[in-house]
């Protein structure tokens, strides 16, 4: 026994990558096989291979104005994080101390977002705004604009100047040396912001619920498997975990390097 | 000149909206009012309420459940985190490309995914209701974590330190433990830092995952199921929420106030030298 630690011990050097093997089976049994689970139970039904749930999905009078209203409030969410967030996002790339004030816009995030949501939501009742589709929006934006800034201040403040002297010594006009240098040199860190945005945004739970009653997708996968449907709230998180995919697809695309992943 | 105070202006209306709720909640916690208005003046009642409260109890109950969950699987997750981060590190180039992959699975995913399908998982396999689901689901988001803020330190560290440890007649283990554990031990850290708050902070796999038989709530879960159909927010949960701000942003405050100030220090420098 004792020869046998010895042994082990000489071998250390090499058997060093051996630390991974407990992590990477943790992460194969409770994150790889969940996952797997939701792919079968998508196509399973009463235990055979069908594409019942996908029907049921279909026909289910809920659930596709449900996706719909998600990806409208996703797609107006991001526009408007976008519009807002991009000049924060440029006047603090000028800045020299736009990193420490880039930290003040995550800082509100580390309170919990139910907090935030409920305060916004008691804001609101108090100044007799009723809760409705524009209250949910607003919510949105307020919860993840932060999204938006980080990846686009990253990018905007990794924007090598000599480009932009070069533009304005060729004779640009302020407007054009955005138009065309700083804009399409940023649009790495807009496609990241975008999707950090929209995902979370038509995947996020509560929020909608609490400022404006209004269910979106999260919001009914919960349901689907609080009521029992695990088939077709597989089929739903299925359809979420291709967002995913995709997403991030495009993002890898655009950042070779993938700088502005970086989000703590 | 006009052009810098637009834009600063900007900038603060912006970050003014983005604080509104978290200081307009503590402001107004001082007035015992629903209304935002400050009709009794300044007071400190609702913080005396928390005393006598029906729910504090509840509440009480729901914060030793947070840290509990908290510290048991930040501690497991920095632990195993560590660990694995060593072990990918010393990967072949295509599994450790694979396991890092693996690693970023619950972080980019997202999280009413990884909730659901920890929850399927853990009815097929018939895993007992209650912390043990919780503390599972805890890990399996936070260790990721630990791993990407070990990592940089590792890849950071001259290979040639731990060679010559060993060179200098030290055992493998014991080079471990003196030369490569010190060297990456901010990282271990901030990892830890971040697995604690991101467990504490948890809301969604907590409340797919808690159960609804087991009666366990952590915070989130507590605040959640008592307002989710509430109309107006009582004063007791103004002085609540404030004390909850006031406490993460402080602990915040005290982890980071190290690198901040060094951040600071060296934009000055920065600065200097312009």
């Amino acid at each position: 026994m004792k020869s046998k630690i010895k042994k082990l011990l000489k071998n250390f050097r090499i058997t060093r990558s051996a630390f991974s093997y407990p992590y990477i089976l943790f992460m194969l049994i409770f994150v790889v096989l969940p996952l797997a689970l939701i792919l079968i139970n998508a196509f399973m039904v009463d235990q055979r291979l069908s594409f019942g749930n996908f029907i049921s999905l279909v026909q289910d009078r809920a659930s596709l104005p449900t996706l719909l209203t998600s990806l409208l409030v996703g797609l107006v969410t991001t526009i408007t994080c976008l519009v807002v967030g991009y000049p924060v996002a440029y006047i603090l790339a000028k800045r020299k101390s736009g990193r420490i004030i880039a930290l003040l816009f995550i800082l509100p995030m580390w309170v919990n977002f139910l907090i935030r949501t409920l305060s916004t939501r008691a804001m609101f009742e108090a100044l007799g705004i009723d809760l409705g589709m524009g209250t949910v929006i607003f919510g949105m934006v307020y919860n993840f604009i932060p999204f938006m800034i980080l990846p686009l201040h990253t990018t905007l403040s990794n924007i090598d100047k000599s480009y932009i002297e070069a533009a304005q010594d060729l004779g640009a006009s302020p407007s054009i040396v955005f138009l065309k240098a700083t804009l399409p040199l940023s649009i790495p860190g807009i496609i990241s912001g975008i999707t950090m945005v929209f995902i979370p945004t038509i995947s996020t739970f509560a929020i909608s619920q609490l400022l404006g009653g209004i269910y979106l997708f999260g919001d009914s996968i919960y349901s689907k498997f609080n009521h029992g449907m695990y088939g077709v709230g597989s089929v739903m998180s299925l359809i979420m975990l291709v967002f995913v995919i995709i997403s991030n697809v495009f993002i890898s695309k655009v950042n070779k390097g993938g700088a502005a992943r970086n989000l703590w | 000149m006009v052009k810098k105070t637009l834009s600063n202006a900007y900038i603060l209306i912006i970050m003014a909206l983005l604080y509104a709720p978290i200081i307009l909640i503590i402001v107004f916690s001082f007035a015992n009012t629903s209304n935002f208005t400050f009709r009794h003046g300044f007071t400190l009642e609702a913080y005396r309420s928390i005393f006598n409260f029906p729910q504090t109890p509840y509440l009480l109950d729901a914060l030793k459940n947070t840290l509990f969950i908290a510290v048991v699987s930040s501690v497991v997750s920095t632990i195993m985190g560590s660990v694995a981060a060593i072990g990918i590190y010393n990967l072949k180039q295509r599994p450790r490309r694979i396991v890092e992959n693996i690693n970023q699975m619950p972080i980019i995913n997202s999280e009413i995914v990884m909730a659901v399908a920890l929850m399927l998982f853990f009815i097929t396999f018939k895993f007992p209701q209650g912390y043990v689901r919780l503390i599972i689901g805890h890990i399996s988001f936070c260790t990721p974590y630990v791993v990407l803020s070990v990592m940089p330190r590792l890849i950071q560290m001259d290979p040639n330190v731990y060679e010559a440890a060993l060179d200098l007649g030290a055992s493998p283990v014991k080079a471990l433990f003196k030369v490569i554990i010190p060297i990456i031990f901010p990282g271990i850290m901030s990892g830890f830092a971040m697995a604690f708050t991101l467990s504490m902070d948890d809301f969604i796999i907590t409340q797919i995952n808690k159960g609804t038989t087991t009666g366990i709530d952590t915070l989130s879960t507590y605040i959640y199921s008592s307002q989710h159909n509430a109309r107006g927010l009582n004063p007791f949960w103004f002085a609540v929420f404030s004390i909850i701000i006031v406490v993460v942003l402080a602990l915040l405050l005290i982890i980071n106030l190290n690198k901040l100030i060094k951040r600071i220090n060296k934009e000055r420098k920065n600065e200097k030298s312009f």
